[in-house]
């Protein structure tokens, strides 16, 4: 007797059903009911509070930075690691520990910041005896600046993972006929390199902005959670009745996932496009 | 140039941190950070109870990952499409939403999950879902499980030990990558762990943080020691994967 395919499937479905489909869908639908338990649009008004919507604000742009840098930054880096003509074995290590690296998040990068920005931070102590107190200079590892900071520590590797795949793709042909054909460095790289790459770049850089979106350990474990972002906020509802309507929290947590989900659908998008070339 | 500016971008902290630590005792230069992070009954505690999670998290992501792409890769091609698309929800559903949909929907009666550690075991297995399923779907393309499956039974193995005899030993380097890989993110997960008020190493590490000044210096060059052993150990085993037969 011939088992259909569906049977197979089953349990992993039936998995992803209970611990995360129906979890989120709960959460979503949560959202549209008030505390009366009548169906009711009030929560999504209420995302339109000041406090929430400078969430969302401080948020948006702070993931939109951190990408931004990480994607520019990171391709320089994967660049310089890929074209840069370094031997083997040092690229291996590079990859080991771009995967260290963008798996180090929350706890133990907040601590390892703290030990170098921090009041009494290593690069801190080195720039006073240069005569620099950065903090004199406003400057504090435990706000936007500082996060971002923080944040480029796992977003810089993961974009050199990311893009380091489509670097290598690169055909060398295209630049040999490129040259051959008479263009310079410039030629080649505004009129074939980067139209080619701006599909996974784009791909790269929602990726990085939706992981900065959704990341809350870092900011916690550096900020204590004083700082006004969307997971934060989630956090402390969950925690604690901060809002004093779950409700709310509940369209706090699908404004997040609508913006999640969009970043995810260009993404693919992107990648379906990044392909074309073979990248 | 840029990898010398990125490296020092990279190794400072690391350098900081560990400098850092080493000034557990006033004035004085020494591990007595270290000595007291291993002392507290509470580290060995947190400690082991995230070990225990992530093993917990392996035979329960594993046991159910790879029968199910083992399956789509051999019986069920079609739903490929949608393991991939599973792969990029997690990534939609990140951890905090996770926490709070299960408090949500089982915290309350007549569930009541939400004091059983199988909850936080399946809510790491949602979060490690994707690289295991990378992990394994990479180690399936290179190699031909059909093939393969179709010549342990042509041999007369029955399904169970063609899987145990043939296609494991030849997914070696995949699953070992998909339990480094669990692993590491287990040991220093916060987000469900603090949400969902359990006692793991990660929420252990905060609290370290809250209070003292260099023994969470200490803690973080121990938990990036222990993630780049595993990590370095994926990449020392996946080297020994080339007598494995490659098809595009």
């Amino acid at each position: 007797m011939r088992i259909p395919p569906w049977v197979g499937v089953a349990p992993f479905l039936a998995f992803a059903f209970l611990f995360l489909i129906l979890p989120s869908g709960v959460l979503l639908v949560g959202a549209f009911f008030g505390g009366d338990g009548h169906f009711t649009l009030q929560n999504l008004i209420d995302l339109g509070r000041p406090r929430i919507l400078s969430a969302y604000a401080v948020t948006v742009q702070l993931s939109a930075l951190t990408a931004f840098l990480g994607v520019v930054l990171g391709f320089l880096l994967a660049w310089s690691v890929t074209m840069g003509g370094l031997p083997a074995t040092l690229k291996g290590f590079l990859s080991t520990f771009s995967g260290v690296a963008s798996n180090f998040g929350g706890v133990p990068l907040a601590f390892a910041f703290i030990a170098t920005l921090g009041r009494v931070g290593l690069l801190t102590a080195v720039l006073k005896t240069f005569g620099i107190d950065i903090y004199d200079q406003g400057f504090s590892l435990y706000t936007f600046l500082g996060l971002t900071l923080a944040y480029l520590y796992f977003q810089l590797p993961l974009m050199v993972l990311i893009i380091t795949p489509s670097l290598e793709g690169m055909k060398r042909e295209w630049r040999e006929a490129s040259v051959s054909l008479g263009g310079g460095r410039w030629t080649y790289w505004s009129r074939v390199a980067l139209p080619v790459l701006t599909p996974p770049l784009l791909a790269a850089f929602l990726l990085l902005f939706g992981n900065a979106f959704g990341a809350y350990a870092t900011a916690y474990a550096l900020t204590g959670g004083v700082i006004n972002l969307v997971p934060i906020l989630i956090g402390a509802q969950i925690r604690g009745d901060v809002l004093h309507n779950p409700g709310l929290g509940y369209a706090l947590a699908l404004g997040m996932v609508a913006i999640m989900a969009a970043s995810i659908v260009v993404y693919s998008w992107a990648q379906k496009r990044a392909s074309q070339w073979g990248l | 140039m840029f990898y010398i500016l990125g490296a020092l971008y990279f190794l400072v902290p690391l350098l900081a941190t560990f400098l850092f630590s080493l000034r557990g005792k006033k004035d004085e230069i020494g591990f007595q950070a270290y000595l007291n992070v291993f002392a507290d009954p509470n580290f060995l505690k947190s400690f082991s109870f995230s070990l225990e999670m992530a093993v917990l998290t392996v035979v329960l992501g594993l046991g159910l990952l790879v029968p199910t792409v083992l399956w789509v890769h051999l019986r069920a091609p079609r739903w490929k499409v949608a393991l991939d698309l599973f792969s990029l929800l997690p990534f939609v559903v990140p951890p905090v939403i996770l926490a709070f949909g299960y408090i949500k929907l089982y915290g309350p009666a007549p569930f009541a999950w939400s004091s059983s550690p199988l909850l936080l075991a399946a809510g790491y297995v949602v979060l490690c879902f994707p690289f295991v399923y990378r992990s394994l779907d990479g180690g399936l393309k290179a190699i031909d499980l059909k093939r393969l499956w179709e010549a342990g039974a042509s041999l007369g193995a029955g399904p169970v030990r063609t899987l145990f005899t043939v296609v494991l030993p030849n997914l070696r380097s995949a699953l070992l990558s998909a339990v480094f890989l669990t692993f590491a993110t287990v040991l220093g997960e916060l987000t469900l762990a603090v949400l969902l008020a359990w006692p793991a190493f990660g929420p252990y590490m905060a609290l370290v943080g809250r209070d003292l000044a260099y023994e969470p210096a200490a803690l973080a060059v121990v938990s990036f020691g222990l993630t780049w052993a595993f990590l370095g150990l994926i990449h020392l085993f996946s080297r020994g994967d080339h007598g494995v037969s490659r098809t595009r």
